[in-house]
């Protein structure tokens, strides 16, 4: 609760998410309920979770609780669940993949296993984060952003060319580890061209960037004014706002909002596979993630973007449209190998 | 020893059910790396980047390898040789790196000095990580080798390093390229510190090409290519390795004790000392800042849970491994030929492979075969025993090497059948050796991640796996406290195993 009385966001923003949040949760329940109550009540299903637990657990106990339907979940990174899902094939245990990432899910599609989701679930999201062929949906989007201390640098450079200027040199923080940074430059290699691609990370690379292990140490460190700009997610600013008080946050978010890599949302979702016998049960859950509960849930414990209308979200943020991300189809982001030889051979991958 | 034996069914056929065990993830590597036809495998390897990768991973394996020898070695001889006071306890210490999982340490690392990172930071950390393979089997020779030789070799007016190298060295060599052998495969397969050190190497890119790039024919042919690599060692080892060398006088040998001159001890120290700051110091008190830093509150009685399913998973581990690798020392140490040649290379040349292979192929194997054991702790366990059987083996096999064979003839001669005179005088006297192998899967199976993570049955949480999940959320404070509990708990089978391999040495 520090976080509302210390920070520049709207008390009444959270109060009325918190509302909705319980006072959604009943009616989500009755609409599963009346559909599904024989067949999925008190039924087991499996999740495969690309998404950690210590963020998710209590959403999952949430379910459990709201619609009887109980979980076994297994935690893993998104893309080794997606490699496990492969090799197990048409026999696996598995009811639901939750990924971190769209590449991850499209790498399970494209290989067939994944069976198409209904008309109420796909419509419920924007076709730009949703899966073409209708096989699995965002659940939550993660923009990217420049974080800039406003103390050293006044106005944000307004476009990711912007950041090559010398006067930057040492000043920018990335985390080349991070699969949001690869999948960012996967975008940009998808808007711009391999050749395009490779010309700004040459440019970037010149400019002599500082490498941090995670995107947490990059927001700190432009926090505490040891660099100037930061390519992250826009959720780590408010995770450090909720932890330390807005008041001793300096940093800011800047949105390129020009549909350019800079701007990418990427995403995290949901498929359900289609090996799975308890299909009504599983479908209960991804309709549980897209409810105003699931959703608030996102908003409010991780700072993301909500994927349905109707769900409040943080005001200072701009809104999911007016982001303008880069008309991509998020699924081409499982080319993350090609991205990690390109940032190789530009010399950005072992720093 | 050059009898030739026939080896008893008894012995063979479960050595050789341990051999056909440790292949079994072959049979996946070639379904998946043939999954898209031979052209895609083939294009695969003699692509101009797996070239590179080849290069800089034998690179990487030639020069840890090298140092692992030079500091193994240097260390086994302060702990065995020189008047040094504690021995016994720095032995100990200088094999607990062992206890400390190559993630780790390389993080502990990278946040210490981030400009590390690259070909620099891998070689230092799976040095670090890795020359107890070398240390404790030198330590144990070092110990058995007649001291006298040295001796005479001083008196003939050889100087002490001269001595040292000419001669004492050549006792050891056995121990040393069997270490070696251990140190190489491990390089090979070793992800955690590679990738912390973000130096793109076979493993690096297996990992990649299952987790960034959803390409499991990639990955499984450039596995294939770390088998026909570790091959190459093994065949190479092979060749290497000499007779271990006899004592030449009768009676007692010696104490191995004597007053090195200091000029060789200082030097030596000052490598040992290196290992024990370096190895345990930086890993150590990293994990105890990440622990008290930590803003997060530690669920202690999660602690404590994940504490007590690390130490049962590893024992079973341990256990099952034993089991198997009984039978195949057995056979390497007292029934050479052919088929002892050939079991060997079997259980060896799947170790160069990474966790993730091992395991993806048990869940190939698994959910296809005995899909009731799926995502349970026996499929989880068994996994494991295909990664650690070389490394129980080594020891059970140079154990029973070294205990006389005069024994059991008399055993035979008094009447006693041979696999009665195997399970009454063998394996008794090779306890100390199964005894440090079965440590050596412990160990081995407390700290591995990959492995847990993709068999264990679902929702139980390992100490290896509880670092992994509160990594990956930006909050380090909360792997303190596992990191912490995993080194102590991994330095007790660490201690056992350093403590019996040489027991007799540091007495």
């Amino acid at each position: 609760m520090k976080l509302c009385n210390r920070s520049n966001l709207r008390v009444t923003s959270f109060a009325l998410l918190l509302a909705m949040f319980s006072a959604c949760s009943g009616t989500t329940t009755e609409t599963a309920g009346s559909t599904t109550a024989v067949q999925t009540n008190g039924e087991t299903i499996t999740i495969y979770s690309g998404r950690n637990e210590t963020l998710m657990s209590a959403l999952f106990t949430q379910f459990s609780n709201e619609t009887g339907v109980k979980l076994e979940v297994r935690y893993g990174d998104s893309g080794e669940l997606a490699a496990l899902l492969l090799t197990e094939g048409d026999k696996s245990p598995a009811d639901i993949f939750f990924a971190q990432d769209a590449g991850a899910l499209g790498a399970v599609e494209s290989a067939g296993l994944l069976s198409p989701l209904p008309s109420d679930v796909t419509d419920a999201v924007d076709a730009k984060f949703r899966s073409k062929n209708g096989k699995w949906v965002a659940t939550s989007g993660r923009a990217r952003v420049l974080i800039y201390n406003p103390d050293l640098v006044a106005s944000p450079p307004t476009s990711l060319d912007d950041l090559l200027d010398p006067k930057f040199e040492k000043k920018i923080g990335y985390a080349p580890s991070n699969a949001s940074w690869q999948s960012f430059v996967t975008a940009l290699r998808l808007t711009r061209g391999e050749a395009g691609a490779r010309a700004w990370l040459t440019g970037l690379a010149a400019n002599k960037p500082i490498a941090y292990e995670k995107n947490g140490a990059v927001r700190d460190a432009v926090n505490s004014g040891e660099i100037s700009l930061g390519l992250i997610n826009h959720y780590y600013l408010y995770e450090l706002i909720s932890k330390i008080g807005a008041d001793k946050v300096v940093a800011k978010n800047h949105f390129f909002k020009d549909q350019d890599a800079g701007s990418l949302v990427n995403i995290a979702g949901v498929g359900v596979l289609a090996s799975s016998k308890k299909t009504e049960a599983a479908l209960s859950m991804v309709r549980y993630l897209l409810s105003v509960a699931g959703q608030s849930y996102f908003a409010g414990k991780t700072f993301e973007y909500p994927m349905t209308p109707g769900v409040i979200q943080f005001v200072s943020l701009p809104s999911l449209m007016e982001l303008n991300s880069p008309p991509i189809d998020l699924a081409d982001l499982k080319t993350i190998e090609e991205t990690q030889e390109l940032l190789e051979r530009v010399g950005l991958l072992t720093k | 020893m050059s009898r030739v034996l026939r080896a008893p069914v008894a012995i063979v056929a479960p050595a050789m059910l341990a051999g056909v065990v440790a292949l079994l993830p072959l049979i996946y590597l070639m379904d998946a790396s043939l999954s898209q036809g031979f052209g895609a495998a083939v294009r695969e390897i003699i692509d101009a980047r797996t070239t590179i990768l080849l290069i800089r991973t034998i690179l990487l394996t030639l020069i840890v390898t090298t140092l692992c020898v030079m500091v193994g070695t240097i260390n086994a001889w302060l702990v065995v040789r020189s008047s040094l006071p504690f021995r016994p306890v720095l032995l100990i210490l200088l094999a607990m790196p062992l206890a400390i999982p190559s993630y780790l340490s390389a993080f502990a690392w990278v946040s210490w000095i981030p400009t590390m990172k690259g070909f620099f930071g891998a070689s230092i950390v799976l040095t670090l990580a890795s020359y107890p393979y070398v240390m404790l089997p030198v330590a144990a020779m070092l110990r058995s080798a007649d001291p006298m030789l040295e001796d005479i070799a001083r008196s003939l007016g050889v100087g002490a390093y001269s001595a040292i190298l000419q001669v004492t060295l050549k006792q050891v060599a056995p121990a040393i390229w069997a270490g070696s052998l251990l140190v190489a495969l491990y390089v090979v397969s070793d992800f955690g510190a590679v990738a912390t050190m973000r130096l793109e190497t076979f493993t690096w890119v297996i990992y990649g090409a299952y987790r960034a790039g959803f390409n499991p024919t990639r990955a499984a042919t450039l596995a294939l290519m770390l088998v026909a690599l570790a091959l190459l060692l093994i065949l190479l080892e092979k060749r290497l390795r000499t007779r271990v060398s006899q004592r030449i006088g009768s009676g007692t040998a010696r104490s191995t004790v004597r007053r090195a001159p200091l000029t060789v001890v200082a030097p030596a120290s000052i490598i040992a000392i290196t290992s024990l700051g370096f190895g345990i110091g930086v890993p150590l008190i990293s994990s105890i800042r990440w622990a008290r830093n930590g803003t997060a509150t530690t669920d202690w009685s999660e602690v404590f849970g994940t504490i007590i399913s690390s130490f049962w998973i590893g024992l079973l581990t341990g256990t099952a491994t034993v089991l198997l690798a009984l039978p195949v020392g057995i056979l390497l140490a007292r029934f050479k030929g052919p088929l002892a040649n050939i079991t060997e290379g079997s259980v060896f040349v799947t170790h160069s492979l990474p966790g993730v292979v091992v395991a993806l192929s048990v869940v190939y194997l698994g959910i296809n075969l005995v899909r009731p054991l799926y995502q349970q702790l026996p499929l989880l366990i068994f996994g494991q025993v295909i990664i650690f059987l070389p490394l129980v083996v080594g020891a059970v096999r140079t154990s029973i090497e070294q205990s006389r064979i005069a024994l059991e003839d008399v055993s035979r001669s008094l009447g006693v059948s041979r696999m009665a005179t195997i399970f009454r005088v063998t394996i008794p006297l090779a306890v100390p050796g199964i005894a440090a192998g079965g440590a050596l899967a412990v160990l081995g199976a407390m700290k591995e991640l990959p492995t847990t993570l993709i068999l264990r049955p679902t929702s139980v949480e390992t100490l290896a796996t509880s670092i992994w999940k509160h990594s990956v959320v930006s909050d380090f404070g909360a792997v303190g406290p596992y990191a912490v509990a995993l080194m102590f708990l991994a330095a007790l089978p660490t201690a056992l195993l350093s403590h019996v391999a040489v027991a007799k040495s540091v007495k």
